[in-house]
């Protein structure tokens, strides 16, 4: 453990750790721009310069020194402020003055730093270099002029995009960030590109001129896009979401989101159901209502009705989840994708190896799942994994360039009976893997005998002592099956009345009797709620307080960023409402009373943040296993429920992505 | 003392002293002026009216910063913006409440391009108050109609910036 002074502060720290990193343990900033905590160290912004004593009588670049035995750092001595202020001259000399026009103006690491080692006046008075601008696509805007080479960008596509699409060209005057040949980029982590810019060359494109920070809202909350669960910040300026960014948490989203997560948030303003609406009888066509019409036309039907059924779809809070249980009571159903799985136990659909336990996985095999699509976050992690530990990783199912190398087995359950066997090649690697994990997706599950695939990979969990997880899609499921929001044999075609809490999946709409009532919960104007005899508008993620429950069964908080559109209300104030016309009240009133009385039957609940981990039992179906092979649930991942059908930005970044494939089997031709 | 009291009522000494007085400034220069038919003379530094600028080739300057937006202490500006067709950034919306405006002038101390401005112009008193709330057409109309005045004002105060 070295142990060394820094600004006469004497500290130990692990040994590798480096000067930068000691000094902000001790809360002493060090400028830097190109170092970033979770990327690799290149050592050339220079602006994290120290004194270090013993050792040449010159500054050393703090992020790329590591702490030893007896040195003497000193981050603020005049030869310290001498040294930095010379490179925020030379930072400056090709940097446009253009803060007042640029998106990043307000919270930018050079202006930032300008104000601390800038010099008010300029003693360059050649001509200042200028870059062409690049086309990234749709979700990022390049002003390369702004670009001062700390290649964080370059480092972030190779080392956690894992797409190696951006890199430096040239040299000294000339260089410049490129992407070598004219293409967008095709990685589903663009937007951090963003982030991880310390200046304006990359910023949103969406968002372009839209707004200041100092005039935003912040919001900490929680994504629903997927069923990862990813920490956002939702920037709000009045009752409009201005931008989406990311929350540091280690152990879900580490500080990155996927540009679904991002980006989608155009689709929250439009496509919106503000007021209810009731179908009329004779034109047959849907006609605004008000809530009292609505709630009377909802309450006649249930009560004359003995079969009500209600399904949760993929977007719905715990909250009103509950309180749809606890006043439609049976008939329950989540899984609207059309997944069959054994739900008994919690192990059986929890990703219980946890996100940040892949980082500990020696051996990953990937059935029916593409996690580049389904979650971005994990697969991100998988990368991580494999670019850390060259963790050895099979697919069995779908092949899809994933960012890593895989090894396939095989296209379906076959496979899976083999490996259980110990059959073939990568059963070895697995046997000799001492922490394997086997990460199962919906599209294992979505087909009849789904719940016998679940069984054989238990048993296959179980036979090599591995990890058994399941990458569900929809931010409500793991909270919809905790609360057994579930059915054994539910048989919608036999229903007369069918709740939807914001189900809009054909594969439930297909199945609900022509004759029956359907009454549509949910925000956006979509396949659901044409289908909608009455349509209850509710509230977005972003609108509305609620907890969800991620893949690893951890209990997050959303919060309410902005109000809901016109006559929309929360969810579960809709249910409790409704209770009332029916003559059943619920017996909660305010939504600490709901929260209560989930916490009162499921404890988990009540701890937010925390994973409580599922007892390993056992789970599965019987049944013969079918040959067919595994599909992807996903094949657009920029388009996946209603708020990303709705937006305009998703749809561009679809019709790029379309683009770009077609021109990929062109080159292969 | 009665005495005095009487020769002063009978002498009408202070009517005397007061119709001098009178008499003295008959040839001194007139203070009043003739408002609104002739006006005093303002300061270049003058914080009156409201006005947003050109460029001499008829390019308006604003390019939406926001900084006298984020200055204003009685919050009177509101800016929306967006890219312009030709990929600039430009204001959609710039709105002055002129009732809520306090004529401290930081807004003009903070624009980078010297494209808001309070020109000399104080004779806009309105008989509604929702004449008061300007908006981004109004300000540039200003600035048009006063750009002359700015100018020369502008260049007067430059060596004192």
């Amino acid at each position: 453990m070295p142990k060394l002074k820094i600004d006469n502060v004497e500290i130990e720290v692990a040994p590798g750790t480096s000067i930068l990193q000691a000094a902000e343990m001790l809360g002493h900033e060090v400028p830097r721009f190109c170092f970033h905590d979770k990327l690799s160290v290149p050592a050339n912004c220079r602006m994290c310069l120290v004194e270090v004593k013993p050792g040449p009588p010159k500054p050393q670049a703090s992020c790329a020194l590591s702490c030893a035995d007896n040195m003497e750092v000193f981050t603020d001595s005049p030869m310290v402020k001498k040294a930095r202020k010379g490179v925020m001259e030379m930072l400056l000399i090709n940097h446009p003055l253009d803060c007042p026009i640029c998106d990043q103006g307000g919270e930018c690491d050079l202006q930032d730093q300008a104000v601390g080692f800038g010099f008010d006046r300029s003693r360059y008075y050649e001509s200042k270099r200028a870059v062409k601008d690049k086309n990234l696509g749709p979700l990022i805007k390049t002003v390369m002029t702004r670009c001062i080479q700390c290649t964080r960008c370059v480092r972030f596509a190779d080392e956690v995009a894992g797409t190696a699409e951006l890199g430096m060209m040239n040299r000294g005057e000339e260089s410049e960030i490129g992407t070598f040949i004219e293409k967008t980029i095709t990685t589903e982590l663009s937007g951090n590109l963003i982030d991880v810019c310390p200046v304006g060359a990359l910023t949103s494109k969406p968002y372009a001129f839209q707004a200041r920070p100092w005039e935003l809202k912040k919001t900490e909350t929680i994504d629903v896009h997927d069923a990862v669960g990813a920490n956002i910040r939702v920037d709000a300026r009045g009752n409009e979401v201005m931008r989406i960014l990311p929350r540091l948490n280690e152990d879900v989203n580490e500080e990155w989101i996927d540009d679904r997560t991002r980006f989608a948030y155009d689709g929250l303003k439009r496509q919106r159901l503000d007021r209810p609406y009731i179908r009329d009888d004779k034109t047959g066509r849907l006609r605004p209502a008000s809530w009292d019409e609505a709630f009377a036309a909802v309450t006649a039907k249930i009560n004359k009705s003995k079969n009500v059924a209600a399904f949760a779809g993929p977007l719905a809070d715990a909250e009103s989840m509950v309180a749809l249980k606890d006043l439609i009571g049976t008939n329950l159903e989540c899984r609207t994708d059309g997944t069959q799985y054994d739900v008994s136990s919690r192990a059986g659909y929890l990703f219980n190896s946890t996100i940040a336990g892949i980082e500990e996985a020696d051996a990953i095999l990937l059935v029916g799942t593409n996690p580049r699509f389904e979650a971005a976050m994990v697969n991100a992690r998988i990368h991580k994994t494999w670019r850390n530990r060259r963790t050895k990783i099979g697919v069995v199912g779908e092949q899809h360039n994933l960012t890593y190398p895989t090894t396939y087995i095989g296209s379906g359950p076959s496979s899976l009976e083999d490996l259980v066997k110990g059959k073939g090649a990568f059963a070895d690697v697995l046997a000799n893997a001492k922490k394997p994990i086997i990460i199962i997706g919906m599209g294992a599950f979505k087909r009849a005998d789904g719940a016998a695939v679940q069984s054989l990979c238990r048993e296959l969990a179980e036979k090599f002592n591995a990890g058994f997880n399941v990458l569900h899609t929809a931010a409500s499921r793991v909270a919809a099956l905790d609360i057994g929001f579930v059915s054994d044999k539910l048989n919608v075609e036999h229903m007369d009345v069918v709740y939807l809490l914001g189900v809009d999946d054909r594969e439930t709409l297909d199945r609900i009797d022509p004759k029956a009532f359907v009454i549509y919960q949910g925000h956006h104007g979509d396949a659901g709620a044409m289908r909608a005899d009455v349509i209850l508008p509710g509230s977005a993620y972003t609108e509305k307080n609620g907890l969800y429950v991620n893949i690893e069964g951890r209990v997050q908080a959303a919060k309410q960023a902005v109000w809901a559109p016109g006559e929309a209300r929360e969810d579960w104030k809709i249910i409790r409402a409704l209770s009332g016309y029916l003559g059943r009240a619920l017996p909660y009133d305010d939504l600490a009373q709901l929260r209560t009385r989930i916490v009162k039957q499921w404890s988990h609940f009540g701890q937010v943040d925390t994973i409580v981990p599922a007892e390993w039992k056992k789970f599965g179906g019987a049944g013969k296993v079918e040959a067919q092979p595994f599909t992807s649930p996903i094949d657009n991942f920029y388009i996946t429920n209603v708020i990303t059908r709705a937006s305009l930005t998703m749809a561009k970044c679809a019709e790029t992505a379309a683009e770009n494939a077609a021109r990929h089997l062109e080159a292969a031709e | 003392m009665a005495l005095d009291n009487i020769a002063r009522s009978f002498l009408l000494t202070e009517i005397v002293q007061g119709m001098a007085l009178t008499f003295k400034y008959m040839f001194k220069p007139r203070v009043t002026i003739n408002y609104p038919y002739e006006k005093g003379p303002i300061s270049p530094r003058f914080r009156g009216e409201h006005a947003l600028r050109r460029y001499p080739n008829g390019e308006e300057r604003c390019i939406a910063c926001k900084l006298c937006e984020a200055i204003c202490p009685a919050l009177a500006i509101t800016i929306e913006a967006e890219p312009r067709d030709d990929g600039s950034r430009r204001t959609t919306r710039y709105d002055i409440d002129m009732t809520k405006c306090i004529y401290c002038g930081l807004c003009a101390e903070a624009c980078p391009v010297d494209a808001i401005v309070e020109g000399p112009n104080f004779e806009f008193a309105t008989e509604t108050r929702e004449e008061l709330f300007y908006n981004k057409d109004r300000l540039l109309a200003n600035g048009d109609r006063w750009e002359a005045q700015i100018a020369a004002n502008l260049a007067k105060d430059a060596p004192y910036r």
